[in-house]
């Protein structure tokens, strides 16, 4: 082998960048156990709530047997108070809470990521006028003014949404805000500026990509938080309204049943069941985030 | 400055119901109300004057301890049966405190306990199972905790009533053990929040050259944590604190629902599915002010133990 072949060889194999796919693999196989536990449990639920109708035994407000039937094959979790089939409001309620979850999470994120990037940009009043006014919300343990503004705008699924995201964002707009203050100031966004670029170009080409690790970090946080207040608020009868299906309200309406354990431990188990899958999905999402903030920050051992 | 939020808090809480859709006394008294009667209603609630008047006149009247008169119990011919919401809030607001106070009066000694340790033998069993276990206690709902509680140790083994019903004339004992789940719930619940934190505080306080100055110098590992690392530490622990007591808040509210407690959480709830106005304002007012006088203790505390806080570079 003389000299040029293996310039050429090495020059083609520093070419052959790992593409984006490679590296994800590459990564994966080296995530601890905690992580790969998360991800697969993440996994299922999303499967779960996507082919819900698929899954179910039965439909998810479908009255198919007398109220409080005990576990059996027919119906694996037994019914409810009025005698629908637990299993499939279950693997319904993965669609309904998690969805209204996911939305949620990424209006907050479109909120208070954008208000927080305009904000570090442009500085001066704009940014003195929301951050005193983001202030201000936080002052108010959140749960709290969701309960105020559910009362005056009444518990439907759109306010719900809305103002679980908006007291959300605040949030959001703070850590983005921070992170994005310190990229701002680099010579590649003056460039930018002075290129003539607006300001949708800058917050998404040029300092978008440079906060990305700790956002993503962010929104599986934001994502468990919004996930256990929206189940907070259903439980207490003001967010999901039945007959939807949704682990909050399941919990609140077999609550009863606890008080058989002596007489029936699967079926006082029955209300443990929702709360425990809102739970693990929560561990679950917690795990893989520490995992990529372990990755992102640098700190491989 | 926590007189300033108070002031901005309650604009915003009076604020808001500003923005009610559509005309609000006509959806109280319903479709049948005569036009007298909702004018009635309107000049009574003195809803006919500018926000600025009603705004200082609500404010003027909440430092005198009247909270306003609750809106359930009104009919539409004109009949009232309501009640002034300081009637409603008194009696509960005791009961909360007493369950709030007595939680944090064992959560937060046992979690500066558990923090400290855990930050010390860090990697160890013992920090790794506290760890587990918070993560968890952190993860799972406040009702996940509440209706294990109630399963184990009042339906299967039955030695708490699994109904925090309490009376006036119950002794502090009886109260106690009738409050007994309620208490270890948000015990759990702020324990985890906050020994996670106050571990991490000390860690990174132990990192810090002085300490390590005084490993190298040979003082003794209880006199580095007594006299170097503590007096440091304190300022960071009372932030902690203050902050997870945020979630006791929050906390409250719900295991009040669970345990059908008697107290300002289960209060609010009521009003807001009965979309009762003046409750609802009324106890948000309390939860935030007590919310924002917790932080501003801990600002004192903070600057007391610290003084260099004051002078920021």
């Amino acid at each position: 082998m003389n000299d040029d072949q293996s310039n050429l060889a090495e020059t083609t194999l520093f070419r052959e960048r790992r593409s984006r796919w490679e590296i994800l693999v590459l990564e994966l196989s080296k995530a601890p156990v905690s992580a790969w536990f998360g991800l697969i449990v993440i996994g299922i639920y999303c499967l779960v709530a996507i082919f819900a109708p698929l899954l179910a035994p039965y439909g998810e407000a479908e009255i198919v047997s007398t109220p409080f039937v005990p576990w059996s094959w027919e119906h694996i979790f037994g019914t409810d108070q009025i005698g629908r089939d637990i299993f499939s409001r279950l693997i319904y309620g993965a669609r309904n809470t998690m969805g209204i979850a996911v939305i949620t999470t990424v209006l907050s994120f479109a909120i208070g990521g954008s208000l927080g990037l305009i904000a570090a940009i442009l500085g001066g009043w704009l940014d003195q006028f929301v951050s005193r006014v983001v202030d201000a919300i936080m002052a108010i343990p959140s749960l709290i003014f969701a309960l105020m503004l559910l009362a005056i705008f009444g518990s439907n699924i759109l306010s719900l949404i809305v103002i679980i995201a908006v007291l959300d964002s605040t949030r959001v707009f703070r850590l983005t805000r921070a992170v994005s203050i310190n990229v701002v100031v680099m010579e590649f966004v003056e460039a930018a500026t002075l290129r003539g670029e607006r300001l949708p170009w800058i917050m998404r080409r040029e300092i978008l990509p440079n906060i990305l690790p700790p956002l993503a970090a962010e929104f599986g946080l934001r994502f468990s938080f919004v996930f256990l207040t929206v189940a907070a608020l259903s439980f207490l009868g003001l967010g999901i309204q039945p007959p939807t299906a949704d682990w909050g309200s399941m919990v609140r309406e077999n609550a009863s049943l606890i008080q058989f354990a002596q007489f029936d431990l699967k079926t006082a188990l029955t209300p443990i069941i929702p709360a425990a899958t809102i739970g693990l999905l929560t561990v679950a999402v917690n795990m893989v985030v520490d995992w990529f903030l372990h990755q992102s920050s640098g700190l491989k051992s | 400055m926590g007189f300033v939020t108070l002031v901005v808090v309650s604009i915003i809480i009076f604020g808001v119901v500003e923005f009610l859709p559509g005309d609000f006394s006509q959806a109280i008294l319903g479709q049948s109300a005569t036009e007298e009667t909702v004018a009635a209603f309107r000049k009574e609630l003195g809803l006919d004057k500018p926000a600025h008047t009603r705004y200082f006149d609500w404010i003027g009247a909440m430092l005198q301890g009247d909270l306003g008169i609750s809106y359930s119990g009104r009919g539409a011919s004109g009949s009232d049966l309501s009640r002034p919401v300081i009637d409603l809030i008194a009696p509960r607001f005791w009961n909360t405190i007493f369950l709030a106070g007595v939680a944090a009066l064992i959560a937060v000694p046992l979690a500066l306990i558990l923090g400290i340790f855990a930050a010390l033998f860090r990697n160890s069993i013992f920090d790794r199972t506290v760890n587990v276990f918070s993560l968890s206690a952190i993860s799972f709902p406040e009702f996940f905790i509440s209706y294990l509680l109630i399963l184990l140790f009042a339906s299967i083994w039955p030695i708490f009533p699994s109904l925090a019903n309490v009376s006036d004339d119950m002794s502090l004992g009886e109260r106690l053990v009738v409050t007994a789940l309620p208490i270890v719930t948000l015990v759990l619940i702020t324990l985890a929040h906050m020994m996670r934190m106050t571990r991490a505080a000390i860690i990174n306080l132990m990192a810090s050259p002085y300490i390590e100055m005084a490993q190298l110098k040979g003082v003794s590992p209880t006199k580095i944590i007594v006299q170097h690392a503590l007096p440091n530490a304190w300022a960071p622990i009372v932030t902690v604190i203050a902050f997870n007591l945020a979630y006791l808040v929050v906390g409250v509210v719900v295991v009040e629902i669970v345990f059908i407690y008697p107290g300002v959480g289960q209060l609010m709830v009521d009003a807001v599915t009965t979309r009762d106005i003046p409750v609802v304002q009324a106890c948000a007012l309390v939860f935030a002010s007590a919310y924002i006088l917790l932080n501003l203790i801990a600002d004192i505390i903070s600057i007391v133990t610290n003084p260099r806080i004051l002078h920021p570079k």
